[in-house]
């Protein structure tokens, strides 16, 4: 700023100046933006230079600057423990399940949602099918404890029960909790992509399906040859964005639908429920930042390399 | 166009679907509309042989700390979504002007902090060592006020249904660009705030994750922090049925549907107003999927 000032009181001279009159001249956009650059540095840029905690061992007493530099033995213990080859495994399994199913059922749903004739009928639809999406994880949590409260949960009660199966203690038993989590993600989640996917679909050019008509094609022939391969990029590009995203697991479901309990770790412990605890329950700030770290470099990575494969099949849908 | 009327396998598949998304609310509400007693005795059932409306009375008994939840939410809703829609359009519209000399430059910082966190750690040291906001409202308020995300949809608004020539000719006419942003700008973006606007409600709303990191204050707990403590904690439970307690006649306290109730009591509002809703959130999966 202080070169604005030297061209204010010279003007006349031709001078390296200009850029700053340059920007000088749109002082109010900066000013407009200067919020949220703000709130980014606050929020995004100060916790990303906080990534060297991850080779300290973190004191409060002696404050974050003081504390030793340890080099990488917070990367080691947490590789000694076990643990991290756990919670990889898991972040990834359940992502990957995640993603192949919900595409999968969201096309479907997608196609059936597009046929219906009836608008009522359609917006009824749509509006159940996105309703879950709206409610918070926290909400989700006490459906979930309805249907599985080992005592009193509609589950044990009444479907095992009737059967003569013995009621399960779900919130013990790690075993089913893949599958539990699978249903309730994809209950959470596949109604909000299908309207993505419907979107996608009504905007196909109707002169398309006309002379598709006009040829013979049945309804089926229409949706395999006209809808889905029109909507393919879109389904592409959502994968490949997942993809990007495969390292961050979605806290609220792991935390939540669990009720944070302890004894069903070995299959519901993912990176961010790890760092999670790790940071405010045993206050290992060692494990949480190094976890933190790997999560954030192997994240950005994916990202960096998505992005360049989505670039490869069209460019104006990368993300940069 | 070749047949007027839907194929009925698809009608019955859809049904099912809806169904499917809407019999776990059944379920809760059931819950918290049954005897105690028949409860403890056959279970969570979908239609419990016994009703009871004990559990809403023990809540109204001990509303305060409802209603303190329901206030905490809701200002820090009302807040966060007014200065995060004037923060993101702000921020945009500079990045939506070709002539800004610093575009580019603004594009990529934006774009870093999409693309690379420093986690949960640094995250949670900058609020609560540097900014010192623990325990206090603005904890729950500042982290959800920009995205980048948005900000890009935003842009993508401003450059694509604002003629470049209407912002050229206002300013010739002598508005700044304050006066542009707010005059011509800010009227015609309408639709765009509504459906930016519904998406931070709905986060703001149903945010439980900072109050879990940042609130120890009973009195600042938001709807959705209180939820959560009643379902993992029994005993936080039990405090909240023993306050009514002493002034409702009834034996055994009913644990199950009170805790059921208050998941309804944080449906309903949402659920009433969904149906307005549901056609701007729609609307804005659509803006959304126009740039991935």
């Amino acid at each position: 700023m202080a070169s604005e000032k030297v061209f204010i009181t010279q003007p006349g001279i031709s001078q390296p100046n200009t850029k700053w009159r340059h920007f000088w001249k749109y002082r109010a956009l900066i000013i407009l933006a200067m919020p949220g650059i703000l709130l980014m540095l606050i929020n995004n840029y100060l916790p990303m230079f906080g990534i060297f905690l991850a080779f300290k061992d973190l004191n409060y007493t002696d404050g974050i600057w003081k504390s030793k530099w340890i080099g990488l033995d917070n990367f080691k213990f947490l590789f000694a423990s076990n643990d991290a080859w756990l919670i990889i495994k898991n972040t990834l399994l359940y992502n990957i399940s995640f993603l192949l199913i919900n595409t999968i059922l969201a096309v479907m749903l997608a196609l059936l949602l597009n046929e219906v004739k009836n608008k009522f009928a359609s917006k009824f639809f749509q509006s159940t099918v996105i309703l879950p999406n709206f409610i918070s994880m926290v909400i989700v949590g006490y459906i979930v404890y309805g249907f599985l409260n080992p005592e009193l949960g509609f589950i044990n009660k009444f479907i095992l029960e009737p059967f003569g199966i013995d009621p399960k203690n779900w919130y013990a038993e790690a075993q089913h909790w893949p599958y539990i989590l699978t249903i309730v993600n994809t209950w959470k989640n596949v109604g909000y992509a299908a309207v993505v996917y419907l979107a996608a679909i009504v905007g196909i050019d109707s002169e398309y399906y006309e002379a598709a008509v006009i040829d013979g094609a049945s309804r089926w022939k229409q949706m395999t040859k006209i809808t889905i391969p029109l909507i393919a990029p879109i389904i592409i590009i959502m994968t490949l964005l997942a993809i990007g995203r495969i390292f961050n697991a979605d806290f609220g479901l792991f935390y939540q639908a669990t009720m944070a309990s302890g004894m069903i770790k070995e299959t519901t412990e993912v990176i961010d429920t790890y760092v999670y605890s790790a940071l405010m329950v045993t206050g290992d700030t060692g494990l949480a930042s190094s976890a933190g770290l790997l999560q954030s470099v192997v994240g950005f990575t994916l990202v960096v390399t998505v992005n360049l494969i989505v670039r490869k099949f069209s460019r104006e849908n990368a993300l940069f | 166009m070749n047949q007027k009327r839907t194929n009925p396998i698809i009608v019955v598949v859809l049904t099912l679907f809806s169904l499917a998304c809407l019999i776990p609310f059944w379920l809760v509400f059931m819950i918290s509309v049954a005897d105690e007693n028949w409860v403890t005795a056959h279970g969570y059932s979908f239609w419990p042989g016994k009703f009871s409306l004990v559990a809403y009375q023990y809540l109204i008994e001990d509303a305060e700390k409802i209603l303190r939840a329901y206030g905490v939410s809701a200002l820090v809703t009302v807040i966060g979504v007014v200065v995060s829609l004037f923060v993101t359009s702000a921020m945009a519209y500079a990045l939506s002007r070709k002539e800004f000399p610093l575009r580019g430059a603004l594009s990529f910082y934006i774009l870093i902090t999409m693309l690379f966190s420093g986690g949960l750690l640094p995250w949670y040291l900058v609020y609560t060592r540097f900014l010192h906001v623990q325990d206090t409202l603005l904890a729950l308020i500042i982290p959800g006020l920009i995205g980048g995300f948005n900000v890009i949809i935003m842009r993508t608004f401003f450059t694509n249904s604002i003629p470049p020539s209407l912002i050229d000719s206002s300013q010739i006419d002598g508005a700044g660009e304050f006066r542009t942003y707010f005059s011509i700008i800010l009227p015609l973006s309408l639709p765009v705030m509504a459906t930016i606007g519904l998406f931070t409600t709905v986060s703001y709303w149903n945010d439980w994750f900072t109050s879990l990191v940042f609130i120890q204050n009973e009195k600042l707990f938001s709807l959705q922090y209180l939820l959560t403590k009643t379902l993992m904690n029994a005993s936080f439970l039990q405090t909240i049925a023993n306050k009514a307690y002493s002034s409702t006649a009834q034996v055994t306290t009913p644990l199950e549907s009170i805790r059921m109730a208050m998941a309804m009591i944080a449906i309903g509002p949402l659920v009433l107003v969904f149906p307005f809703l549901q056609k701007y959130f729609v609307r804005g999966l659509t803006v959304g999927a126009v740039k991935g």
